[in-house]
């Protein structure tokens, strides 16, 4: 994509700027459209039937909203920091939109096929803790210190599993890069790694998908804005339009994971049907409908299950996630000395 | 499951104390300076169930000591009971103690006023006023579930639980015109009779609410994580609950087996047959979060058993006593306890023959039952309050008054 664009335009500048934009252009319709989708899903759960009154089944409820948060006032708690209170949102945001430089949405389209591609996306969606940490320590409110704590605690240690479950890939494919990982699954169905080195990968993607929930703190691990403890955790004192950024960027969040999940262990943008069906629209099909459904199983947990408690989780990522992947790591490493 | 409690237990403790003695720290020459930290629970907050205000003090995620602030919805309904211009304008005051089963408290103001005049009030009334009770008896628990499952995160069965709670009250509105305030039970008798498809409807209910609270255990009772959260916390020995003079739930959870209805029978509970269910610890220990939920789940089992025993026997009959309209019972006293969802509720009235009552004084369960929380709250941490609190069932309007 990018050589077609330069051969078009003829400016390295424009091109990279969008090259850097499209993401955004699925990100905030997706936001969108998830809002409306969790709000449905949760309804049709709970024998409700959720936003009815704008337009068809209530689909355009969440332009409602977002209009709503813009034209509502932006309000600065007075005993708040107000620099970083101010800040914060776009650090999350920053964070979060970053970590889409390297998700692969086509063969012929991932904004930067760099080498390191995996480990960059590890380390680029811990930058959104500090945002957390800041909106929550500028708030200068004892809830959202907590809420901004717990998600400190809580990212770090589930980043260990997503990096162990992820380098259990990374070992079978031998390469970070996400584009490489999508060729090595080329092919049918049964090339996907969720289906390579039975069972082992397949409990790598259940781990992964686990702690990804922890990271973006979804149901049963939405810990850090647990409602009914924390009132909001990190956002309780935000407002309006920065209050929909922070918003914004969970939802942002909560796709990126599921990218991530989708390339490493379903294929990413290949047909399940080898050569048929595939190519690089089909791809972006593909790519987003295995996304989808992976926001979907985020959403039917999230409407289902109740909250851990703080120390519990704890006890989940360190006591029973990272064991298990390190024996996932040991696993794969001896069949894969095995088959030498 | 034993595992995580005791790791968890031992840890709240070592912290607890690590809080209060600072230890050196190597390399530093000096004693870390840690402060507890106070935090205020409410009186806005999404778990506190109403208007109520905890101030913890804190260490971290650990707390130290609880203290709950009431009086945010103090409306001195004992005051203006004085000032009633007769007994049955009391009733209506009387729904608004605990507005989400107003029918349990009308049922002991009428019997305590009725006690007062010494009337019997005709078998149809007594048996419609049982049905009334037990409805009032599931719609608070269903609600006291449904929330507690919000208060552990899980939304989607607060909303089951209200979905069956509406057709309770759909019979009740049919009955008598309203949702949550009813002023149905007057002294003496009932404002209106029930409609002919009454026990046709409540028959349909109780055959059709059965499964549902099977649904409601495989959705949240037997939940792994919601045992996790809920067993083995907030443990309320029995010697504790008695002392403190809790009731109700709260009681029977801690393994008591004391329910006013079999205990110290009124009306004509005796003629029903019914188990009164306890907390065993099952789960966890005797008295934990888990088994006042559970025995809530089994009460709202009896309850339908005893509509289905009083809906058979349902008596035809006039559903007001022969009493005047304004009535001045001779001066005395009376204490007439019954057992409300929430536990045991008290009716002491006295007369001065008088039109309006010269005193009325509540002996409300909520708040003996919301006395325990410090004690059981010291030493959990701040998700625990939460659990416990919820356990505990309150409803600010009878704690406040």
């Amino acid at each position: 994509m990018k050589d077609v664009l330069l051969n078009l335009l003829h400016n390295e500048i424009l091109v990279y700027s969008l090259m850097a934009i499209v993401p955004l252009v699925w990100v905030i319709p997706f936001a969108l459209f998830a809002v409306w989708w969790e709000r449905k899903i949760s309804a049709h759960m709970q024998d409700r039937l959720g936003p009815m009154r704008t337009g068809w089944h209530g689909s355009t409820q969440t332009i409602a909203d977002i209009l709503k948060l813009i034209m509502k006032e932006d309000i600065i708690p007075t005993a708040a920091d107000s620099k970083l209170f101010k800040l914060a949102p776009y650090v999350v945001f920053g964070g979060a939109y970053a970590a889409y430089a390297v998700v692969p949405f086509s063969a012929a389209y991932v904004g930067s096929e760099i080498n390191v591609g995996l480990f960059y996306f590890i380390s680029i969606s811990s930058v959104v803790v500090v945002g957390l940490l800041m909106a929550g320590w500028a708030s200068n409110n004892k809830w959202s210190l907590y809420g901004a704590l717990r998600s400190a605690a809580q990212i770090v240690s589930y980043e260990i599993p997503v990096a162990l479950a992820i380098l259990a890939v990374v070992m079978v494919v031998g390469t970070f890069d996400l584009q490489a990982i999508n060729r090595a699954q080329s092919g049918m169905l049964w090339n996907w790694f969720i289906f390579q080195k039975f069972p082992f990968l397949f409990f790598a993607l259940i781990i992964y998908f686990t702690a990804s929930l922890a990271e973006v703190n979804r149901t049963p691990f939405d810990i850090p804005e647990a409602e009914s403890e924390l009132v909001g955790g990190y956002h309780t004192e935000y407002a309006g339009m920065r209050f929909a950024l922070l918003f914004l960027s969970e939802y942002s969040n909560m796709f990126a994971v599921s990218a991530i999940a989708t390339t490493l262990f379903l294929g990413g943008w290949n047909s399940p049907f080898g050569n048929f069906l595939s190519g690089p629209w089909w791809g972006v099909f593909w790519f987003l409908s295995k996304g989808m459904a992976f926001i979907f199983v985020q959403m039917w947990l999230r409407w289902t299950l109740p909250r851990l408690r703080v120390d519990q989780l704890m006890y989940v990522g360190w006591k029973v996630l990272i064991p298990f992947s390190f024996v996932l790591i040991l696993g794969v490493g001896v069949w894969m000395l095995a088959a030498h | 499951m034993d595992v995580t409690v005791a790791v968890h237990k031992e840890g709240v403790l070592a912290d607890v104390d690590a809080g209060r003695k600072p230890a050196a720290i190597p390399g530093l020459g000096r004693a870390l300076r840690a402060e507890e930290m106070v935090i205020n629970m409410g009186p806005q907050h999404p778990s506190t169930h109403g208007v109520l205000r905890l101030e913890l003090i804190v260490d971290g995620e650990i707390v130290v000591d609880v203290v709950p602030h009431i009086g945010y919805l103090h409306r001195c309904f004992e005051k203006h009971c004085e000032h009633m211009s007769n007994y049955q304008q009391v009733v209506p005051y009387v729904d608004r103690l605990d507005y989400v089963a107003a029918m349990s408290n009308e049922f002991g103001y009428a019997i305590a006023v009725e006690k007062l005049l010494k009337i019997q009030v005709p078998e149809r009334v007594e048996y419609i006023r049982v049905i009334m009770a037990e409805f009032s008896r599931i719609v608070s628990h269903l609600i006291a579930l449904g929330t507690y499952g919000l208060d552990m995160g899980a939304f989607t069965p607060f909303l089951y639980c209200m979905r069956d709670r509406e057709h309770v009250l759909d019979i009740i509105e049919e009955t008598c015109g309203a949702r949550l305030l009813y002023n149905y039970m007057w002294v003496g008798g009932l404002s209106h009779d029930v409609k002919p498809n009454f026990q046709d409807k409540t028959r349909a209910f109780c055959k059709y609410f059965r499964p549902k609270i099977a649904e409601l255990n495989a959705l949240l009772s037997y939940n792994k994580i919601f045992i996790e959260r809920t067993a083995g916390v907030g443990i309320l020995p029995p010697e504790v609950a008695i002392n403190y003079g809790a009731s109700g739930p709260v009681l029977r959870g801690s393994g008591v087996k004391w329910d006013l209805r079999k205990n110290d029978p009124y009306s004509i509970y005796n003629r029903f047959a019914f188990e009164i269910p306890v907390g065993k610890g099952i789960k966890g220990e005797v008295g934990d979060c888990w088994d006042r939920y559970m025995v809530r789940v089994h009460e709202m089992e009896q309850s339908v058993n005893i509509i289905e025993q009083a809906v058979e026997k349902l008596p035809a009959g006039d559903v007001q006593s022969a009493i005047p309209k304004r009535i001045r019972p001779e001066a005395g006293e009376v204490y007439v306890r019954t057992e409300t969802p929430k536990g045991e509720l008290g009716f002491y009235v006295v007369s001065d023959g008088t039109q309006s009552p010269y005193r009325v004084k509540v002996r409300p369960p909520c708040f003996v039952n919301l006395s325990t929380v410090p004690a059981i709250c010291r030493g959990s941490m701040i998700a625990d309050v939460v659990a416990i609190l919820g356990s505990i069932d309150i409803v600010l309007g009878e704690i406040d008054r």
